[in-house]
Order: structure tokens, then C-alpha cells, then sequence
């Protein structure tokens, strides 16, 4: 049961994605392309996500635990560090050259285009050699507090 | 070439908005890419891997279900190479693994969350990713 609604909600989120036209690199590009082809669709799905989620992490992070799991996983480090910054940067690099991220490749993935498929092949190799790399220090959801009622 | 489409993506923001705010309420987790990927491969593969799975299992079959649903095609072109592809990819795993997230996780999740890292994040590769375009598109030429 746990693991139908996770899947529905992947369900939701690779509509989402497709629905707004993130699933296309050239869309995406254009975004970035102020002095050629400028379309600023991009800007309207992160303003309608970030609308959605202003509004619903505050009603639901206040009621102290998630309805499946014992707590919120939060990430709690707060320092602008250099692999933040260096990483970020280097994560726009290989946006800008592809026009793919992990979020919009992903629902992708069965489209029947060769593209997505080649490009998380790449992704999947420099996420597990940057872990390694970093060690026990990495990734997104690392620092992870146990956030109680 | 690709047409603005100002409400289908404000409704396609708004749910993948509503897919984060359910995976918090029902899971209480983050809805970054990066970090359920992450999470499934070596060497960090964690042991609750059954709702990262069934996430992205969801995630990859979107394309069924949307083309059932909305009865709209899946727009999709691309100009990039194999190598620039796999190069591109390569790049994007190391900085989103050093950079703890992507654009789900940091420029929806972290900014909803008013998260300062997420803040400095999302500026970064934004920026970053107009200057890779420009160069690409108008220095280089494309």
C-alpha cells in the first residue's frame, strides 16, 4: 500500500512534467536562450509547483509526522559551502549542453526516444562516482534530522 | 522553435507541486530526483529503497498515463549528440551529487521550504545554465 501511493505519486509528478513541457529539452532551453528563442514556460511551472508547495508543506509539516512513516526526513544543513556551489554550478554546465535534468529526463524514459535514455546512462555513472568521491559526506537528503512531534 | 504555453505549464507546475506536497504529507520526504536516485545506487543504496523505486517506477510510466488521460502527445526535441548526451549526463550526476539536489529537490522542495541552501543552489545553476546556453547558442554558434 505504501509503495502504490509513492508510485502514484511519481505517476503525478512525470504528468506533471509532461504536462508543462519539462520533458522537452528544446522547451527547456528556449527558457535559457533570453537572446534567441525566448519562451518563459519554464518560469510558470516552477511558479505554479512553488505555489503548491508554499501552500501545502505549511499544512502539512506542522502536523508533526507523516501519515506512513514515524517523521519528516528534512535536510538540516544550513552552510553555502563550496561543493554546493561548485556542484550547482557544474549541474547548470550539462543542463545547458543537454537541456535535460534528472526531474525532466525521468518521465522520459519510456517516451520512445533513444535521448533520455543514453543521458541518464551518463547521469546514473556521475552520481555513483561523485559518491564515492564524496564519501560518506554526500548527496541531497544526507544530513538528515529526525524531526519529532 | 517551441510555442509558450503559459497554463499548461502553470498546471503542470502545479502538479508536480501537488505530487511534492503528497510524498511529504504521505512519506515525509523530499521530492528531489537526485536524492531518490541516489539512494538506489551503490555506494550509497539505502534500505528504504521500496518508495524511491515505486516513485520513479510512477515517474517513467507517466507517458502512458498522460497520453490515456490528456490525450496529448509528448513534445520532445533534441539536437544533442550521443557523446554531448553522455558527457552531458555525466556531467549533470556529478554536480547534482556534489550539489545535494537538482531542480526538484532544491528549486521546488527547498525553495517551498525557504531554505537558504536551496536558495544559493537554484540561483547557481540557473545562472549557470543561461551562460552554458548562450555560449552553446550564440558563441559557439547552434
Amino acid at each position: 500500500m505504501k509503495f502504490v501511493l509513492a508510485g502514484l505519486f511519481g505517476v503525478i509528478f512525470g504528468c506533471g512534467i509532461l504536462l508543462s513541457g519539462m520533458g522537452n529539452p528544446a522547451k527547456v532551453l528556449n527558457f535559457f536562450d533570453f537572446a534567441g528563442r525566448w519562451d518563459p514556460s519554464l518560469a510558470f511551472v516552477m511558479g505554479g509547483a512553488l505555489m503548491v508547495t508554499m501552500i501545502g508543506y505549511r499544512l502539512v509539516l506542522p502536523r508533526g509526522a507523516p501519515l506512513l512513516e514515524a517523521s519528516f526526513a528534512l535536510p538540516t544543513n544550513t552552510k553555502l559551502d563550496a561543493p554546493l556551489l561548485g556542484g550547482s554550478a557544474l549541474f547548470g554546465v550539462g543542463w545547458g549542453i543537454t537541456g535535460f535534468c534528472p526531474g525532466g529526463v525521468v518521465p522520459m524514459l519510456a517516451s520512445g526516444h533513444a535521448g533520455p535514455v543514453i543521458f541518464v546512462g551518463g547521469l546514473i555513472a556521475g552520481i555513483i562516482v561523485a559518491s564515492a568521491a564524496r564519501g560518506m559526506m554526500s548527496t541531497p537528503a544526507k544530513p538528515v534530522a529526525v524531526v519529532s512531534p | 522553435m517551441t510555442e509558450f504555453t503559459p497554463i499548461q505549464s502553470l498546471a503542470g507546475g502545479a502538479l508536480i507541486g501537488l505530487a511534492a506536497v503528497l510524498l511529504m504529507a504521505v512519506h515525509g520526504r523530499i521530492a528531489g530526483v537526485t536524492g531518490i536516485l541516489a539512494g538506489l545506487l551503490p555506494p550509497r543504496i539505502v534500505s528504504d529503497w521500496g518508495w524511491r523505486l515505486a516513485f520513479l517506477g510512477g515517474m517513467i510510466s507517466a507517458p502512458l498515463v498522460f497520453q490515456a488521460v490528456a490525450n496529448m502527445p509528448v513534445s520532445y526535441q533534441s539536437s544533442a549528440s550521443v557523446a554531448t548526451l553522455i558527457v552531458g549526463g555525466i556531467i549533470v550526476g556529478v554536480g547534482v551529487t556534489f550539489g545535494s539536489g537538482c531542480t526538484s529537490g532544491h528549486g521546488v522542495c527547498g525553495l517551498a521550504r525557504l531554505s537558504p541552501r536551496s536558495l544559493a543552489a537554484t540561483l547557481t545553476f540557473m545562472t549557470s545554465t543561461a551562460i552554458t546556453v548562450f555560449v552553446v547558442r550564440h558563441v559557439l554558434g547552434g
